[in-house]
């Protein structure tokens, strides 16, 4: 194959799209003589602005805690150094976490991050495709000598954050309309993410739970995932965590591993 | 070849909707802090339109609400983010992304822009301009095949606003329009607006735009807000916002396309600074007003004629 001959409009044109130092591109002018660079800036201001935007509709929580100005120029940071890849921007800043842990400005509010990947992780509960979430009766037909091999399929909604900060309820007082009151952020919470059916739910697990379900979700059998939970915490309570992940909709199915 | 017509018959076979007609009506952007408005008032003369990214999730309430709307009224499915105007290849999971939406929602007009938003690995979230010359002719019209191939059905493809000009370009915009709509038989989506807007920025007169645009194509109209800006000698430039009502220069515009061409397919786009769910049923309700006194002109022509 030829190689195409490539005009190089878009390369031009896009280069200084989010430089703000950089001038208009030679190739673009204004009608009649006039000058072109409030006319680039429309372009310029448009992405800018709505990919700022696009992070602060993903993260309300993040920005209730900073404010809109602080937000709004961490955002704009952000944007710069790592625009979307992808045209679907509810899928856009995943990096976005890591990047406020990275953050100077943001050293006071250690947690912050882990409030972040709360809140991306809601967002793809939120798209996740739908499926129905697996029923306590199906499990509890499963004879009880075989209990321990069970191997349970996650539901496509289904994720866990760790932290070791109180993430679970900084994320809960911060994405309602509530009012704030002072919570002690030095308590570890793990977080667990569902979409059962049309509404996200974010849990605090117990301790052990997170050490549980994980497991579960990377395919480990119910007795080696309940023996890793209670190595990682002796109070672990297996039947009120086979609880919590069945009304929380956390698995979509079981098998017993020879699949 | 096969794979097409194995789209095809699975198409015909899993018919979820019924069809609505979209012929003469009025409708509005769709937006989620909407729907509880919109189901209360029940089944109602109008369409909705949605942009296609917003519902390329997996599932979840996106996908639950538009199939809400999708019951009872016609749906457009408008595009935003194929970079047809880009100087690279489409990008195939994004088309195909874009096939399955049509296959499923069956919508009643599926529109793009004249623009591009993704170059290499960048996506910047806004419809940029692009030359318009012999060279980008040949690439808008090899890509506008490719969709239409892809989603078996024409494409509406959306004139663009503009704030600024390429060296490079050798024709008008009309013109290069009117080449793409001959060479591939696309229909094309006027939107008054966005010529109201690059008219003001580019110094060029509305009217002769429209005079000069291939009307007998147009398959649907867009009507939005603008906002109002400077450029770097302190004229007006106007900014493509669709953030408030429809301004009155471009309702007179509207009603000069519509006494020519008959009833066409209106949105109302509002989609920034969104207002409640009855001022904009009632900008819509404007829209159709205007097109139902130009329906009733056509059938008193035909009744005269026969």
């Amino acid at each position: 194959m030829l190689p195409l001959e490539r005009s190089s409009y878009a390369a031009s044109f896009a280069s200084a799209l989010i430089d703000p130092e950089r001038e208009a591109p030679a190739i673009v002018k204004g009608p009649a003589g006039k000058g072109v660079a409030r006319r680039y800036n429309v372009y310029r201001n448009n992405v800018t602005v709505s990919l700022i935007d696009a992070l602060a509709a993903i993260y309300p929580a993040v920005q209730r805690i900073t404010g809109v100005d602080f937000f709004r120029a961490m955002a704009r940071f952000h944007v710069r150094a790592t625009p979307p890849a992808s045209p679907l921007l509810f899928d856009y800043g995943r990096d976005f976490p890591a990047f406020i842990a990275r953050y100077e400005h943001a050293r006071a509010m250690p947690w912050l991050a882990d409030v972040a990947r709360v809140e991306r992780a809601w967002l793809d509960a939120y798209h996740a495709e739908d499926t129905m979430p697996l029923s306590a009766e199906a499990l509890s037909a499963v004879p009880p000598e075989r209990l321990a091999d069970v191997v349970f399929i996650a539901h496509p909604a289904t994720r866990i954050v760790s932290s070791p900060f109180s993430v679970v309820t900084i994320f809960a007082a911060n994405r309602g309309e509530a009012a704030q009151t002072r919570i002690d952020a030095s308590a570890p919470e793990d977080a667990l993410i569902t979409r059962p059916d049309l509404d996200v739910a974010v849990r605090r697990l117990p301790p052990g739970g997170a050490v549980f379900l994980s497991g579960l979700i990377a395919g480990q059998s119910l007795g080696d995932a309940a023996a890793a939970a209670f190595l990682a915490a002796p109070s672990f309570d297996i039947s009120l965590g086979i609880a919590g992940m069945i009304e929380a909709g956390a698995f979509s199915g079981i098998h017993f591993g020879e699949a | 070849m096969n794979a097409m017509t194995t789209t095809t018959v699975a198409a015909a076979t899993s018919l979820r909707f019924p069809a609505r007609p979209i012929e003469g009506l009025a409708g509005t952007s769709f937006k989620h802090e909407h729907l509880p408005a919109i189901v209360a008032a029940g089944p109602q003369r109008g369409f909705f339109e949605v942009h296609a990214e917003n519902y390329m999730g997996a599932g979840g309430p996106p996908h639950q609400a538009l199939e809400a709307i999708r019951r009872d009224h016609p749906i457009s499915l408008h595009g935003v983010c194929m970079s047809i105007g880009g100087d690279g290849p489409l990008d195939k999971a994004h088309l195909d992304r874009f096939r399955k939406l049509v296959a499923r929602y069956e919508p009643a007009l599926v529109s793009e822009h004249l623009a591009w938003s993704t170059h290499e690995t960048s996506y910047f979230n806004d419809l940029l301009p692009l030359p318009y010359n012999a060279a980008t002719l040949g690439r808008v019209c090899d890509h506008i095949y490719e969709v239409q191939q892809v989603i078996g059905r024409p494409l509406l493809l959306e004139n663009p606003s503009t704030y600024l000009a390429f060296r490079e370009s050798t024709m008008s915009e009309t013109d290069f329009i009117r080449a793409i709509a001959g060479r591939t038989g696309c229909s094309l989506l006027l939107d008054i607006n966005n010529v109201f807007v690059s008219a003001t920025n580019q110094g060029f007169s509305a009217r002769d735009y429209l005079a000069d645009f291939p009307l007998a194509q147009v398959g649907e109209i867009h009507l939005a807000g603008h906002a109002e800006q400077a450029d770097d000698e302190g004229a007006l430039l106007l900014i493509d916002s669709h953030d408030g009502p429809v301004a009155d220069a471009v309702w007179k515009l509207f009603a000069i396309v519509i006494a020519e061409c008959g009833p066409i397919p209106t949105l109302i786009e509002w989609d920034s600074r969104i207002p409640d769910w009855p001022i904009l049923s009632s900008e819509a309700a404007a829209a159709q007003a205007i097109l139902d006194r130009a329906s009733v002109v056509l059938r008193e022509g035909r009744d005269a004629a026969a």
